[in-house]
């Protein structure tokens, strides 16, 4: 660990869902507090809205606040994401009207079979972009510009599919055309770190950031979740100033949900759970074997997955 | 025609290792990104031995500092690329790839996105992924580890990288990097130096003729008479590939012999 785990001063007492709850001091001395629950975070969103995912892949995914999104009754979003099991799980739930992406994969296994499914049997509208075309999107939408300019799109097919795509031509000497890539602005974000503080400060601890500041930056509510809350200055106590990627000033809520990217990985505190994706994987792929691992790992709280998901993993042995 | 068989010792996959490396032959201190095991070993074969700047990932956001086996953890770090200095990387143009392909043409184009019509597709795929800004920006070679009709096909579904047709077509700012450099499949090397930068056979695999090359091509393929045969590995290269680089015989699964 590249932190002080249970650092004395951590405000970090846990009600029974295992989410952090401000203290007593802390709720009368700091008006920038900002957690939230799971639910209350949800609570936020309405069905309609734009929703922007942090992590890339089966990579650092807000499971968590996914799990408390298929739980309510928000549907109909348009979700904005470098796609994996969240898109998965939401498609399958039918919450997608709209999806914009450059690929939806499970890392280890390529293909997502909910996402699969849902596109064959054409239960999702696609806008389909490159990956840097999607950065650029994002990019344009935290710096409030209309587009950003890519080289990336004439040729393919991304721009037959996307008709509504236009290109901008240089006003420079050079005169290139370019794809405009409009702003990808979001109504909200939701992304997962491994330590935050109770204002919504964001330390990211493994290899990779992501694109999860871009996302809060991007949206006009953002929402963190985090392996562990930890007191204002803690995370750069024990870490390098630039493991803190999100500012408080780009997020409206945060929230502890420990474990809350699983069974995606949340490197230094966890890698991916290969084996329950595996069994995610070959259940979705399978609507009579979906039905049965819904029930059982996603038919309770966050609490009755985590211990649904260990009580699995004891059969495994 | 018959061409020789297989020298002993070296396996078809071993051949495509190699004819893999050599798509990275001179491309200096850039980074190589193969997509598959045997473009991976390819890659790491070409940094040992003829082109030792190339920068290659953990598969992660590492820039690694030595050349572990395939699977193994690297000891030495040597820089650091998240996807964002990674897409980053894609736009300044300092990065050869060999993606796969579910489908290819004639030009080269590519698609990894969906089979059939892409408004409700017959099967959908990953995605176009990086395809449509890695074919602008810098050079692309393929890797197809089973070379079939409905691969190598007449038209793509979706296109996703861009084949020299469409690159043509698209203007100034399109052609302006764009580079396939080689299409490596099981069967043999190809590349686009023809007149209209059509497909055609650079070299064969030992053991594979024009004909069976022809037979599993959907499109109308340049053959030469008298094609080249694959250059075999060295035995230095094959002591890399077998005892450094791929102990466990990943390879032998992609490409049975």
């Amino acid at each position: 660990m590249t932190d002080a785990m249970g650092a004395p001063g951590t405000p970090d007492t846990r009600d029974t869902a295992g989410t952090a709850r401000r203290t007593d001091a802390q709720e009368k001395t700091d008006p920038l507090d900002k957690t939230m629950t799971p639910e209350e975070i949800v609570g936020r969103l309405e069905s309609g809205m734009t929703l922007g995912i942090g992590g890339w892949g089966s990579r650092r995914k807000p499971m968590a606040l996914v799990r408390a999104l298929l739980r309510s009754p928000v549907t109909d979003l348009t979700v904005v994401a470098y796609g994996g099991p969240d898109v998965g799980l939401l498609a399958a739930a039918g919450k997608i009207r709209t999806l914009v992406t450059a690929f939806v994969t499970l890392d280890s296994i390529p293909l997502e079979p909910h996402f699969r499914a849902a596109r064959e049997r054409g239960g999702i509208d696609l806008v389909e972009l490159d990956e840097a075309m999607f950065l650029q999107g994002l990019t344009a939408a935290a710096q409030r510009l209309p587009f950003l300019p890519v080289r990336a799109g004439p040729g393919s097919d991304v721009l037959r599919v996307n008709p509504g795509l236009r290109t901008v031509t240089s006003p420079y000497e050079d005169g290139e055309e370019l794809v405009a890539v409009p702003a990808l602005r979001l109504d909200a974000a939701l992304v997962h770190l491994n330590r935050a503080d109770h204002r919504g400060n964001g330390q990211y601890l493994g290899p990779d950031p992501y694109f999860d500041d871009l996302f809060c930056e991007a949206a006009d509510a953002a929402y963190v979740s985090c392996e562990r809350l930890v007191a204002p200055g803690e995370p750069a106590r024990h870490a390098a100033p630039q493991t803190l990627l999100v500012s408080r000033h780009s997020v409206t809520g945060v929230t502890q949900t420990p474990k809350g990217a699983h069974f995606t990985s949340c490197a230094p505190d966890y890698g991916r759970d290969e084996p329950f994706q595996k069994a995610y994987a070959t259940a979705a792929a399978d609507p009579a074997a979906w039905a049965a691992f819904h029930r059982r790992f996603l038919s309770g709280d966050e609490e009755d997955y985590h211990l649904a998901v260990r009580a699995w993993h004891k059969e495994q042995r | 025609m018959t061409l020789p068989a297989t020298p002993p010792g070296a396996t078809r996959a071993e051949y495509c290792v190699v004819a893999c490396a050599e798509a990275w032959r001179g491309d200096g201190e850039v980074l190589a990104s193969p997509m598959g095991t045997v473009p991976a070993l390819g890659a790491r074969l070409a940094k040992l031995t003829f082109a030792p700047g190339l920068l290659l990932t953990d598969g992660e956001a590492l820039l690694m500092g030595d050349v572990p086996a395939l699977g193994a953890r690297p000891e030495v770090t040597e820089g650091w690329l998240p996807y964002r200095r990674h897409l980053t990387m894609v736009l300044g143009g300092r990065r050869h790839v060999m993606m796969g392909a579910s489908q290819i043409d004639r030009f080269g184009n590519q698609n990894i996105s969906c089979v059939g019509d892409w408004h409700r597709p017959a099967r959908q795929l990953i995605g176009v992924r990086g395809a449509p800004a890695n074919t602008l920006n810098h050079p692309v070679s393929y890797w197809i580890p089973k070379h079939a009709r409905r691969v190598f096909v007449a038209r793509v579904d979706m296109v996703s990288g861009v084949g020299y047709d469409r690159a043509a077509a698209a203007g100034p700012s399109a052609t302006r990097f764009h580079e396939l450099r080689r299409v490596v499949s099981n069967l043999g090397v190809f590349d686009f130096a023809t007149p209209d930068r059509s497909m055609r056979l650079v070299s064969a695999h030992p053991g594979v003729t024009p004909r069976q090359i022809r037979e599993a091509t959907a499109f109308d393929l340049r053959v030469p008479d008298d094609p080249d045969v694959t250059r075999a590995p060295t035995p230095a290269e094959l002591h890399l590939i077998r005892d450094v680089l791929d102990p466990t015989g990943l390879r032998e699964r992609e490409v049975p012999s």
